[in-house]
């Protein structure tokens, strides 16, 4: 009897094993069941242009972008020595220097304003996010108006003042200024409203201690405001860098990369090369650039991400 | 603590003179969509007189209605596709327990860092070679998957208590029917908030529908208003205005319905 | 009948550290059936491991004298109450009872039979459509309950399901589990850290500490007789008296200050070891009489509960309390006459920890028959 159960219970040890291994594959089947529309979807539309992109850039192509010669890094020789590749990524950076910058500083501006306990201000924080909702196209409309030489609202004010007109979007000192400027407008919809999220989640206690010590609005700020907000800016930081290293629609709508290429950010570029040239493997080597910029961007934000902000 | 009345004089103005600058080429353009064109030309900044007459004439002269329904279809489309795909990941990465999750979770978090513009052209090919240029299929698919929905449901999820998913798996209730009748009721906030977000970037889509689109039957209601205005004359502003006035109207109207919980929403996948 | 079997059942996270380490149980059927430990002790995985929603590292889990231990949850007919409830929190109070039923595919007659009857029992006839964030935490802990119930499994596990109450409702939901128990012939395998739970609900108690039992029986069994210094000190309200000793002279000299008379025939057995440590109970330091007063100890501390008066007094470096029922005037400071015998001490082998010699008498007053 003793042997019989000793022995039957030597066998249930050995099915546990079999028993956990079919458990442990059936749950694997199982998570990857609910991850497959995502994982193919991925690979079709992402992890594969990505690795096609790389392959392009070696190749020259038909005007459908089957590959026909194999040319080794020449794409990335030609682009770099073409002076117009040059240009854009001047311009690129440039206008990343221009609309970064100026996107966070007014938006953060206006998220400290509209974060005062007032009457009415919920109007002021919609008032202040809705560029948000307005499309790129429909943007870019209102400001061509704003832009028009004649018409235009900015240039009847200078002549009000008393000041000639300005060829904004044709004249090549002043086109990427104007592209930018409508771009921060364009953008501070989303930064205003991830930043007054970001005070808002400051904890009221701080500044009520603060009072107690006397502190004055602007000591607060200083020294309670902007650091308890800096895991907050930095996102912020990051997602309008790589959203500026992106921009097309603007350029497309009120451009068309012109004057004398004052414009042709590099997406634009990419899609000039690609679908208005022709020219699938050097445009493919440009999207290689452009990836390479924002993997550096993430990169460097996960380095200092992990040393600065809270991961909760 | 009350704010003593000079301060908030003085708040006011500031937020008043940045409500005003902020919504000033939103105001102009609205209100130029009710002016005679005779009154744009000549440089008018009041109007003389309104009228509907440039959104009568952009309707008829552009099939603006038929893009407005192909950008709402397209737009929730994708909208339910990202829901789908981002919750059953989401909860892939939560609730289920399998050998190399953490791997797949680097993976999509690696996804993150490709950016899309950078891919355009092998999936303009491909989307081309499937014959799904100038079709709802082609617009919509390649958005579905979507590594930001994921998080932000993921990082919703994970405040689920894990003894729900323990008492449901005593209780006998399968994966799929606890992710059906506890996970998505439980988590309907922010799978609006993601809903919302969806819908707003399908909207306001420019580069693909551009590329994927090359006539007037699925063409979606941005790339409509390029056309518009490459089209028409310059001196027709008022009717471009009243296009970009109807495109823009249903992202806004949506935005101040949402704002608050979009703003909580999209922090919470940034940060956390 | 043997309920629950566990043979040599152990767990390891990583495969050298052991939460629990060789544990051997069984539980009977009707019995309720305690796991107390302090947090950490393994108490809580050890029941998620009956459960079924921890693997088994090592060892035989049985329920119904059927080996368990690939089984998922579903399949070893039990039922769970957790800590916070987990009432799905978008579902109806009714809703919340029937979910495990639909999906167990109970006929919706029989179901709706089964709620009526469970509501009835628990009280919550008029709460059924509420959700739960709409009732009080002991109306959730009753649905809690009802959905255990309404299943109809003959083995129920509760994880520190009161631990959420305060200390009113606590003291009431004891006394409603218990009957409910009773009444449905339910085994109970209940986690606890709060050893007033243990010693009033469990008809078994077993102490758990660092992955090991520590001591397994009834709850009185506990109290008079701890197995080591640990079930001794975590038994009982306030905690056991304890102090390091030493037999010098047939005398019991405990922290170097108090001097007990020792009964010679212990001394041989008391002095075997060199580590001696004796601890006594709090109502077990009398009010001393004019005859029998053994010592004059100065008090520290007084706290007077109503019913009964706690006195602190410094033996040594250690802080002992006595239990005077009734209501004492006493300033701190006094010098209270007290009576101290080695009947009422109970001996532990200071290295070991173990049990030596336990209190030879119990005071007929707690002890009564009927």
């Amino acid at each position: 009897m003793n042997e019989m159960t000793i022995h039957r219970e030597s066998l249930a040890t050995v099915d546990f094993e079999k028993v956990k291994k079919r458990q442990r594959m059936g749950s694997f089947f199982k998570g990857i069941l609910f991850l497959l529309p995502s994982i193919v979807l991925f690979s079709v539309f992402l992890f594969y242009p990505m690795v096609r992109t790389i392959y392009l850039s070696f190749f020259l192509t038909d005007n459908s972008g089957v590959p026909t010669v194999f040319v080794g890094l020449d794409n990335f020789t030609n682009i770099f020595s073409s002076p117009i590749f040059q240009q854009s990524l001047q311009s690129t950076i440039l206008f990343v220097l221009y609309t970064v910058p100026g996107a966070i500083l007014i938006s953060l501006f206006l998220a400290v304003i509209a974060n005062e306990k007032l009457r009415g201000i919920g109007i002021f924080r919609t008032m202040f996010s809705s560029t948000m909702g307005i499309s790129v196209a429909a943007a870019s409309v209102f400001w061509m108006f704003l832009f028009h030489p004649t018409m235009g609202w900015l240039n009847q004010l200078l002549q009000v003042v008393g000041l000639d007109g300005i060829g904004w979007l044709t004249d090549p000192k002043w086109a990427l200024l104007s592209v930018s400027i409508s771009t921060v407008w364009m953008n501070i919809g989303f930064t205003f409203l991830i930043l007054l999220g970001g005070l808002q989640s400051i904890d009221s206690y701080l500044y009520e201690s603060a009072d107690i010590d006397g502190a004055g609005y602007f000591y607060k700020l200083r020294r309670i405001t902007i650091p308890m907000l800096s895991p907050t800016l930095f996102f912020v930081v990051t997602v309008t860098l790589i959203n500026a290293f992106q921009t097309f629609g603007q350029i497309d709508m009120l451009t068309r990369g012109g004057p004398q290429n004052e414009t042709n950010l590099i997406v634009y570029s990419i899609y000039q090369e690609a679908f208005m040239n022709y020219q699938y493997g050097t445009a493919s080597a440009q999207a290689i650039i452009l990836f390479l910029i924002i993997l550096v961007i993430t990169i460097v934000q996960f380095k200092l991400g992990e040393r600065k902000v809270h991961y909760q | 603590m009350t704010m003593p009345l000079h301060q908030k004089v003085i708040f006011y103005l500031l937020l008043s003179i940045s409500a005003i600058l902020i919504f000033a080429p939103a105001i102009i353009a609205f209100l130029m969509s009710f002016m005679p064109s005779q009154d744009i030309l000549t440089g008018k900044i009041i109007p003389t007189s309104l009228t509907l007459d440039n959104y009568v004439q952009v309707f008829d002269r552009s099939p603006l209605f038929n893009y407005l329904i192909n950008s709402f279809v397209v737009s929730v489309v994708i909208m339910l596709g990202q829901l789908v795909l981002a919750s059953l990941a989401a909860y892939a990465f939560v609730f289920l327990n399998f050998k190399g999750r953490d791997a797949l979770f680097f993976i999509f978090i690696a996804t993150m860092m490709v950016p899309f513009e950078a891919s355009i052209i092998p999936n303009f090919q491909t989307i081309r070679d499937m014959g799904w240029i100038d079709s709802y299929t082609g617009l919509s698919i390649p958005f579905f998957a979507m590594a930001f929905g994921t998080f932000l449901l993921r990082q919703n999820f994970k405040q689920i208590p894990k003894e729900l998913k323990e008492a449901s798996e005593i209780a006998g209730i399968g994966d799929f029917r606890f992710y059906l009748t506890v996970v998505l009721p439980v988590a309907k906030t922010s799978l609006v908030t993601l809903g919302v977000y969806g819908f707003l970037t399908s909207w306001n889509m420019y580069l693909w529908p551009l590329l994927a689109t090359t006539n007037d039957s699925v063409r979606t209601v941005q790339i409509g208003l390029r056309q518009l205005q490459s089209q028409e004359q310059l001196n027709e502003w008022g009717v471009i205005m009243a296009g970009a006035i109807i495109v823009v109207l249903p992202t806004l109207i949506l935005l101040f319905l949402g704002q608050n919980k979009l703003q909580k929403g999209l922090a919470e996948g940034a940060l956390k | 009948m043997k309920q629950v079997e566990l043979m040599d059942v152990s767990k390891a996270y990583e495969k050298q550290q052991y939460v629990l380490d060789e544990i051997n149980l069984s539980i009977e059927e009707g019995e309720f059936f305690v796991l107390v430990g302090p947090s950490g002790s393994g108490k809580s995985t050890l029941l998620r491991m009956i459960a079924g929603l921890e693997d088994i590292t090592d060892g035989t889990l049985k329920i119904n004298d059927k080996v368990v231990n690939h089984l998922p949850p579903k399949d070893r007919n039990l039922s769970m109450v957790f800590q916070n409830y987990a009432l799905y929190p978008h579902l109806t109070v009714e809703q919340n009872i029937l979910f495990g039923l639909n999906a167990k595919k109970v006929n919706k007659k029989e179901q709706q039979k089964r709620l009526k009857e469970t509501a009835e029992m628990m009280g919550l006839r008029n709460y059924l459509k509420r959700k739960p964030k709409q009732l009080s935490g002991g109306q959730r802990q009753r649905v809690a309950l009802a959905r255990s119930v309404v299943s109809e499994s003959p083995l129920c596990l509760m994880d520190e399901p009161l631990s959420n109450l305060d200390a009113k409702l606590r003291a009431h939901m004891r006394i409603e589990i218990r009957r409910l128990q009773k009444r449905l012939g339910l085994t109970m395998v209940y986690v606890t850290h709060d050893q007033v739970e243990a010693m009033t609900m469990g008809d078994r108690i077993m102490v758990l500490d660092n992955g090991k039992i520590q001591q397994v029986g009834e709850p009185i069994t506990l109290y008079n007789e701890p197995a080591n210094l640990f079930v001794a000190s975590f038994i009982g309200s306030p905690k056991m008296n304890m102090g390091n000793a030493a037999i010098i002279d047939q005398k019991l000299v405990i922290e170097g200050v108090l001097k007990i008379p020792v009964d010679p025939a212990d001394v041989a057995t008391l002095t075997k070891n060199n580590g001696l440590t004796v601890g006594i109970r709090a109502e077990h330091i009398f009010q001393g009489t004019s005859e029998n007063t053994t010592h004059e100890l100065e008090v520290i501390n007084v706290e007077q509960l109503g019913n009964e008066t706690l006195l602190t007094f410094e033996i040594g470096k250690e802080l002992w309390t006595a239990k005077w029922l009734g209501q004492w005037r006493v300033d701190v400071g006094d010098k209270v006459p007290v009576h101290i015998s080695t009947k009422n001490i109970s001996f532990f082998d200071t290295e070991s920890g173990q049990l030596m010699k336990p209190a030879s008498i119990i005071n007929e007053q707690e002890v009564v028959a009927i």
